[in-house]
């Protein structure tokens, strides 16, 4: 998928037409043309400019790991950190990303190495459908990196955005509390 | 816990690293080449007739590739064989707001979405029937012309035992409850999607966001008249089930049909809107209970009525209409039972199977009952249910045969846990503790449509690798059945659950699995698993003991090796034992099968409510009601869960607080509830909560601590002695809430969700009993005021069928001719 994103990034480089024409979508609309750094990678990404982020990920990037749930920014499937802080990516157009920076949960596990997260994650129950998965993992990143020791209360408080209709959220808890304590090990803090 | 290598022992379970990565594929991340897109034109009509469709517009639209109408799919189809009446598009008529009726294909969402708005339909409105109650009042508008007369889709009426003369009994009294439950609706976080496409030799396949492929199969192939054979059907990883994608769904039907006549792979996902039309939610059920007890407070006779709300279609109803009242003798001893269902269809999207499929309704009106008796009585109510607990191995008045019955371990952990006896009725005003128990199935004993097969197959094929791949049509929705294979393969084996590749929910690749409703999986799928790798196991255990020469017997698998149990340093790894296998036997493969027990009721309606166990489950529910604004806030809950043997309790414990969650939810907030437009607005009938943001459901900030117990009470029809713990551990949850509002501020609220409204009513009409009877006794202990319906409607009820229990004489079977039974299409 990175490297579609790459090829897709170097082809757009290149004037697909004369210069001073836009290139055109299948319906022969004018694309829109962002610039936007994806997990890291800087990508260019033309598309018909009433797409929300959610959609330009999904179909334009082939980053199909971020959800959609309702696309009405109700139930927090769809959650992306842009430049570090978590958004619920349908309710932002691509358009307004020109120049952000956007993680998504592909860009979550460093290699073939899982994020701390994610392998607490996995190794409590965190996901069992993993449909809301991807955006609670996302917005529980930016948590911890505010707040690496946050209460229960805080964990819940910064996850109210995100329905999980499987777990009963304990088992998400459980996770994050476990990647605090997983931290503080290697880090020797008590 | 240490005779078992892998079942029992907490692990990630085997898919979860595709959860966590984003790489897990649901239906709606497919993407083929030259894929096309539908969109489904839906009824803004509670009912109404179609005078006219005019497609031209649309079918001339830029990027419109076909315009389907309901003249392409004249054949009819429907999960169960006995209301086959769907159709991919309406035909002539729509039934709920919701009801499509044409379909656009395009180069894009975009486009498709907007060529709809170019189909001009004429409809004639027609009348519409809003609830139960009305549509037994208004014989004269008919929204199907099958049913049992007028609007009823569905009525049944047996009795076990006469429960009238035990109501005349002097030494009996009598309780007589009538409550409503609301209906509500699965919310899957994933919205439905399917994609199908023609494979490079034409043939067709399915890729579904389903919990039921193998019906899906059926279904899609009878819908489009094409040889079942001729279609593959892939059940992609549900996004959530919860029994909201175990129909066969009109959107199915139309991209397959698309991809049929365009030679192009289609897609379509639904709206979140579209997902509340699909709907196949909860029942709403009014319901009428009247118990005889003994002075010990021992239930005498049971007489249930439940009246079922069915929405536009069948759906599952004929099998809901009677899981209202046939699961309710397994939980407690029932000496005798009359259960009388009926299910009517009201112009609002079709209700189905959620999560305990029919038995949270009557299970609520039991078990509040039950608090109210034991009041009444004096008595405990944990003490009033551990009396007369049903007994372990006992066929129940309607002819259920019981497993094994850990439910007094259940109440007994969360009795404890909870300081029930010290803190119940103790906290306060405004606090208080309410228990409940309930039963659920181990899977149907019964597949959907009649025949004697297996209902879970697994094949299992090694080789000389040492990879062993595990082939089920079982199909994996988020609660581990993936997980729960590779464990019983992998335990039998010797192996480490990740070890084993798996291959499921594929129509072309996997042995049929009936699909993930029933909590029948782990049960059925278990049980074939264990047989296939029972069967594999004894080719690998021959060939290596000749290679050994020890008697095969003496074998023991374990830590990817085979060896002799009494010199364990002689082995070979697991690799070289399937190489002797398969240079002994050729190439190495084995199947498996499993099928319930037979049931032994053989009376019209015994094929629902069988299974070949039973779970048990007992909560204890900690209320905060605000006596200012009736909100109910749930700081903690204990279950118990006998669940037979635990696979893996990393998940298990999900199931069971999850089941918890979404209890409360019900409990709580969660209402499909509808309204009427008014009169210059048409009249029409309509979603109230079509999005996620209106129907309410539980976030982190309402989620309590919950505190689970499992009991591991081992049944001998489980693998490794396990049940169920997918639905269950839901069904105490509503009255256990129910039964706590009680205990904190002395009101019965018999309705289903307990809305702040309800409560609040609750308190300020007992407030008012309280201040009348004060002036007359001075001080008088408030008594408890209900809230909910006072009426149960008349219902034309057909004769009974008399079914006498075991314990008068009675064969299982009915002694009085049978009824004659309505007109079916």
């Amino acid at each position: 998928m990175k490297r579609d994103a790459k090829t897709r990034s170097r082809e757009a480089a290149k004037p697909l037409r004369q210069a001073d024409a836009k290139p055109l979508g299948r319906e022969g609309a004018e694309l829109a043309r962002i610039a936007l750094t994806v997990n890291g990678e800087e990508c260019v990404v033309h598309f018909e400019p009433y797409k929300t982020l959610l959609e330009v990920l999904r179909e334009d990037l082939a980053l199909t790991g971020t959800k959609h749930g309702c696309e009405l920014g109700e139930c927090g499937a769809c959650a992306v950190l842009m430049d570090g802080a978590p958004v619920l990516s349908c309710l932002v157009l691509g358009v307004e990303c020109d120049g952000a920076a956007v993680t998504t949960i592909e860009g979550m596990a460093e290699g073939p190495e899982l994020h701390p997260l994610q392998a607490a994650f996995a190794d409590k129950g965190a996901a069992q459908c993993g449909y809301c998965t991807p955006g609670i993992l996302l917005t529980a990143k930016h948590l911890l990196e505010h707040n690496p020791h946050p209460t229960r209360a805080e964990i819940a408080e910064a996850l109210s955005g995100n329905l999980c209709r499987c777990t009963g959220y304990l088992q998400i808890y459980e996770a994050i509390e476990q990647t605090v304590r997983r931290e503080d090990a290697k880090t020797g803090r008590p | 816990m240490s005779e078992f290598r892998v079942i029992g022992r907490a692990r990630r379970r085997v898919d979860g690293r595709a959860k966590v990565t984003g790489a897990t594929l649901f239906a709606d991340d497919i993407v083929l080449p030259r894929m096309l897109y539908a969109k489904l034109l839906r009824s803004p009509h509670p009912h109404a007739r179609i005078a006219r469709i005019d497609i031209s517009r649309a079918a001339k639209a830029r990027g419109v590739k076909l315009v389907l109408t309901g003249e392409h799919f004249p054949n009819a189809y429907g999960i169960m064989p006995v209301s086959q009446d769907e159709h991919a598009l309406c035909l002539d008529v729509v039934r709920h707001v919701g009801d499509p009726v044409a379909a656009v294909v395009a180069a894009s969402e975009a486009a498709a979405q907007d060529a709809l708005e170019l189909i001009e339909v004429d409809y004639k409105p027609l009348p519409t029937i809003a609830d139960a109650v009305e549509a037994l009042a208004r014989s004269d508008v008919r929204i199907h012309g099958y049913g049992e007369g007028g609007n009823i889709h569905r009525l049944a009426h047996l009795a076990f035992g006469d429960v009238d003369e035990v109501f005349a009994e002097t030494d009996v009294r009598v309780f007589e409850d009538i409550a409503f439950y609301e209906g509500n609706t699965h919310l899957p976080l994933e919205q439905h999607a399917a994609v199908a496409a023609l494979d490079k030799n034409g043939r067709l396949t399915l890729w579904s966001s389903t919990q039921t492929p193998h019906y899906v199969h059926r279904e899609v192939a009878r819908a489009l008249d094409i040889p079942t054979h001729q279609l593959r059907v892939v059940a992609c990883m549900n996004g959530g089930g919860f029994g909201g994608k175990s129909d066969p769904f009109n959107h199915e039907v139309v991209v397959a049909k698309a991809a049929l006549l365009l030679g192009r792979p289609v897609k379509i996902t639904l709206t979140r809107e579209e997902v509340f039309y699909c709907h196949r939610g909860r029942h709403p059920v009014l319901m009428r209970l009247k118990t005889a007890v003994r002075p010990d407070g021992r239930i005498a006779a049971m007489d249930l009525e439940t009246l079922l709300d069915g929405g536009a279609y069948g759906s599952y109803g004929a099998a809901s209409t009677l899981y209202t009242g046939q699961l309710q003798t397994v939980t407690y001893q029932v000496p005798r039972y009359r259960f009388r269902a009926c299910r009517v269809f009201t112009n609002k999207p079709p209700c189905g199977p959620k999560r305990g499929h029919g038995t949270p309704q009557p299970r609520f009106i039991q078990e509040i009952q039950l608090d109210r008796i034991a009041e009444t009585l004096k008595m405990d109510p944990a003490d009033l249910r551990l009396m007369q607990i049903a007994e372990p191995g006992s066929i129940t008045a309607n002819w259920l045969k019981l497993g094994t019955v850990g439910l007094a371990e259940c109440i007994r952990r969360v009795v404890e846990g909870s300081g029930w006896k010290q803190r119940r009725g103790k906290l306060g005003f405004g606090r208080g503790l309410g228990l409940a128990c309930s039963s659920y199935l181990s899977g149907a004993g019964l597949p959907i449509y009649w025949n004697d097969m297996p209902h879970s197959g697994v094949q299992l094929q090694l080789d000389r690798s040492g990879r062993v791949t595990a082939f089920c049509g079982a199909t994996e929705i988020g609660q581990g059945s993936d997980d729960v294979l590779a464990a019983i393969v992998a335990e039998v084996l010797g192996l480490e659950a990740g070890d084993v590749v798996l291959v499921t929910g594929d129509t072309d690749l996997t042995p049929v699995d009936l699909g993930s409703y029933s909590s029948r999986v782990t049960l059925m799928m278990g049980n074939a698993a264990i047989q296939a790798a029972e069967r594999a196991r004894a080719m690998l255990a021959e060939a290596v003991a000749a290679k050994l020469d020890v008697p095969a017997s003496r074998l023991g698998f374990a830590d990817r090796r085979v060896f002799d149990v009494e010199n364990p340093d002689a082995g070979v790894g697991f690799a070289e034992a399937v190489a002797l296998a398969e240079t002994k036997f050729g190439t190495i493969g084995s199947t498996g099968s499993y099928r319930p027990p037979a049931a032994p009721g053989r009376y019209r309606g015994s094929g629902v409510g069988p299974s070949a166990t039973y779970s048990y489950s007992a909560a204890v529910v900690e209320v905060e009601v605000d006596p200012a604004t009736g909100i109910v806030r749930v700081p903690k809950v204990w279950i118990g869960h006998d669940i037979g043997r635990v696979i893996n309790p990393v998940l298990a414990r999900g199931q069971v607080e999850g089941g918890v969650y979404m209890g409360l939810g019900e409990a709580l907030m969660e209402e499909s509830s509808f309204r009427r437009l008014p009169h210059h607005l048409s009249g029409a009938l309509v979603h109230k909560f079509p999005s996620m943001l209106e129907y309410k459901s539980l976030t982190t900030l309402e989620m309590p601590e919950v505190v689970t117990y499992f009991i591991e009470d081992a049944d001998p029809n489980g693998p490794f002695g396990a049940k169920e713990v997918g639905q269950g551990p839901l069904l105490p949850i509503m009255p256990a809430v129910a039964n706590a509002v009680y205990d904190a501020v002395g009101v019965r609220v018999n309705q289903v969700p307990i809305t702040p409204e309800a409560v609040l009513k609750g308190i300020e009409k007992k407030r008012g009993a309280q201040a009348r009877r004060d002036r007359v006794t001075e001080g008088g202990q408030g008594e408890g005021v209900r809230i909910g319906p006072t009426e149960f409607p008349r219902v034309p009820w057909p004769e009974a069928l008399v079914v006498p229990p075991p314990w008068e004489g009675g064969d299982g079977k009915a002694v009085k001719p049978e009824p004659k039974l309505g007109v079916r299409v």
